[in-house]
């Protein structure tokens, strides 16, 4: 005979796995309506803590080399790939096994293509400029700093990654708020990030409601950009969202129509880094 | 004579050595009467208390340290909303000795620091301005200028800062320079090399002397509560200072690892309420070093306020020496007013 031990989904903040700071949980229930588990229901405290977190993880991730962010991406693809079963088994609650099966496959396929790019993608998104003048002109990509992810709740674990991927992969850090209604599989992911060299405080995974979470997230001025693609269907949220990053004049992004076709092969792109990115355009002198 | 005292002390001690020691020094002091010594601190002891008190004689109860450090736990575990935050935060900035203390300090950083003193938020001029300004000697005199009609006082250490081991005729000379130079306040160290040898009547003498060497100045003692070791020694540094004389007793130089904590600022304050009982005299309290948060600081006032009261909740009894809490608590006083989380980048580099 053996004990079900059954797990308590949390947050993943700064490396650790807290509960809510408010306490507050809310149930998550399969597609037929029944109950699977409690997720947090985290507040605004909890929001403040990521940030603080992922402000001070983010000058030493963007500064290791690119090479390296490759390397610890692909580990987590490595270690996802150890924790396959466990995914299926959470995204079942709301899929078919066969689409489960395949949204698993896709996600850490999109993971190790991501990491790839980590010492390529600037190739592909800075340039040398032509210029008239003895200058050698040439723009380079940067990371934006601390970016604020809102998840949507279609394909919930392939769209965190198509996502969330390409935001550290240039050396932000993120806040992530993961699918209000399949938030299961992306706590999973936290302890897969958690075990495979990712220096705490680079991804933190909240939970939650959006409507209650997106408008300080896109208030908090510690947040450079804040991407809306999981608030796609609430047209009023994404316009207070707006109005809120305006006042802090961080960057808003979406995903593309392209980019949101999550399981399509084509929805990957190495521009999809450049969303998060500052770009620095140098002019650098030289003989006439 | 002030040899009388010492002597008087090296016979309780039973060290002569001692005596010859302080023969030199002596000779330089601007007073040289037990009478004057005690004279003035007798605003607070009776000559023979403080007599008593320089022989190591008197009795300072020993702390109870698990105790200590539970209450100072409970004390700063407590939350604090809206007003009482808004408030404890404006009387944080009221209480605070902005101070820079690097070998790096140039005349402009120390300009700049003072116009931050005077108006601690462009974007807000309801802020109020800070208490003092904390210098080195050196920079007195740009502070003071800077500073002209503000009502922010100066503060500069003194005294062979931090470690407080250059010969005492120098020591008290560079207070006299400070003060001369226009400082309003000397923050001086305890010299923990006689106190932590059982030389109790020598660290009193010198506090002694340095009081004197202030005049009008108010004298803030550092006790380097860090490096004394047990927090029976910084008890016993507390009253000894107290009792020399001091205006204020600081708990750190903030040039080591360890500073300020709630069990210090705790334990400080009972002595300071202890002295307050037995003399009916009001001695300030600083806090310095590694106080960052603007948490941090409504900590320090809770414990201030429930172990001496309202009463030393004042820029005149009570002390916040800091360089990068001011920018957190203008930062969370934004956030109470706006409703929203800000960045460290919006304010003004130190």
């Amino acid at each position: 005979m053996s004990i079900d031990v059954r797990k308590t989904y949390k947050l993943y903040v700064n490396g650790a796995f807290p509960r809510s700071e408010s306490g507050r949980t809310y149930p998550v229930n399969n597609s037929r309506g029944r109950l699977v588990a409690n997720a947090v229901l985290g507040s605004r405290k909890d929001l403040r803590d990521a940030v603080i977190a992922a402000r001070a993880a983010q000058n030493g991730w963007a500064k290791r080399s690119a090479y390296n962010r490759a390397q610890i991406l692909y580990r987590v693809a490595e270690v996802m790939q150890g924790r396959r079963e466990q995914f299926i088994t959470e995204l079942r609650h709301g899929v078919s096994a066969a689409a489960a099966e395949r949204e698993v496959d896709a996600t850490i396929d999109r993971w190790v293509w991501y990491a790839g790019w980590a010492d390529k993608f600037a190739q592909i998104t800075g340039a040398s400029n032509p210029v008239d003048g003895p200058y050698f002109n040439f723009t380079v990509p940067e990371p934006v700093g601390v970016v604020g992810v809102v998840c949507p709740d279609d394909a919930p674990l392939l769209a965190f990654v198509s996502r969330v991927a390409p935001c550290i992969v240039s050396g932000n850090t993120c806040v992530v708020l993961a699918s209000e209604r399949w938030p299961l599989a992306s706590v999973t992911l936290g302890e897969a990030l958690a075990t495979s060299d990712v220096p705490g405080g680079v991804v933190n995974i909240l939970t939650g409601r959006r409507a209650e979470i997106v408008p300080w997230m896109a208030g908090h001025a510690d947040i450079d950009t804040i991407d809306l693609t999981g608030c796609a269907g609430d047209r009023a949220l994404v316009v207070t969202a707006e109005q809120a990053a305006a006042a802090s004049v961080s960057r808003v992004v979406h995903a593309t129509p392209r980019e949101a076709q999550w399981a399509n092969e084509s929805s990957q792109s190495p521009y999809t880094i450049g969303s998060f990115v500052e770009y620095k355009t140098v002019w650098h002198p030289k003989g006439p | 004579m002030l040899g009388g005292l010492v002597t008087h002390a090296g016979e309780a001690l039973g060290n002569e050595q001692m005596v010859d020691d302080r023969d030199e020094p002596v000779a330089h002091l601007p007073v040289g009467s037990i009478t004057v010594m005690a004279a003035l601190v007798a605003r607070s002891n009776p000559p023979d208390w403080v007599r008593a008190f320089a022989a190591g004689a008197v009795r300072i109860p020993a702390v109870d340290a698990v105790g200590l450090e539970a209450r100072a736990a409970a004390l700063t575990g407590r939350s604090i909303k809206k007003a009482s935050k808004i408030a404890a935060l404006r009387l944080a900035i009221e209480c605070m000795d902005l101070t820079t203390l690097e070998g790096t300090d140039t005349p402009g950083k120390v300009r700049a620091m003072c116009a931050k003193a005077v108006q601690p938020d462009p974007r807000d001029a309801s802020i109020p301005s800070v208490a003092a300004v904390c210098v080195y000697p050196e920079l007195v005199a740009i502070a003071k200028h800077s500073l002209q009609g503000s009502g922010v006082k100066v503060a500069s250490v003194a005294g062979a800062f931090p470690s407080g081991l250059g010969p005492l005729p120098t020591r008290l000379d560079e207070i006299r320079r400070a003060i001369d130079a226009g400082a309003d306040e000397i923050d001086i160290v305890l010299n923990r090399s006689a106190f932590l040898a059982g030389d109790l009547a020598r660290a009193f003498d010198d506090i002694a002397a340095s009081k004197l060497a202030c005049g009008a100045a108010h004298l803030k003692v550092i006790l380097e509560a860090g490096e004394l070791g047990t927090y029976d020694n910084v008890r016993r540094a507390s009253m000894l200072a107290m009792a020399a004389g001091g205006d204020f007793i600081k708990t750190s130089t903030g040039k080591i690892g360890v500073n300020a904590t709630p069990p210090f600022a705790l334990l400080m304050s009972e002595a300071i309420r202890d002295h307050f009982e037995q003399t009916g005299v009001k001695v300030g309290l600083k806090l310095a070093g590694g106080i960052r948060t603007a948490k941090q600081s409504w900590q320090y006032l809770v414990i201030v306020n429930e172990t001496l009261g309202p009463d030393w909740l004042t820029p005149h009894l009570f002390r916040l020496g800091a360089s990068s809490l001011l920018n957190d608590v203008l930062m969370q006083l934004r956030m109470q007013a706006t409703g929203l989380y800000q960045r460290p980048d919006d304010f003004t580099v130190d």
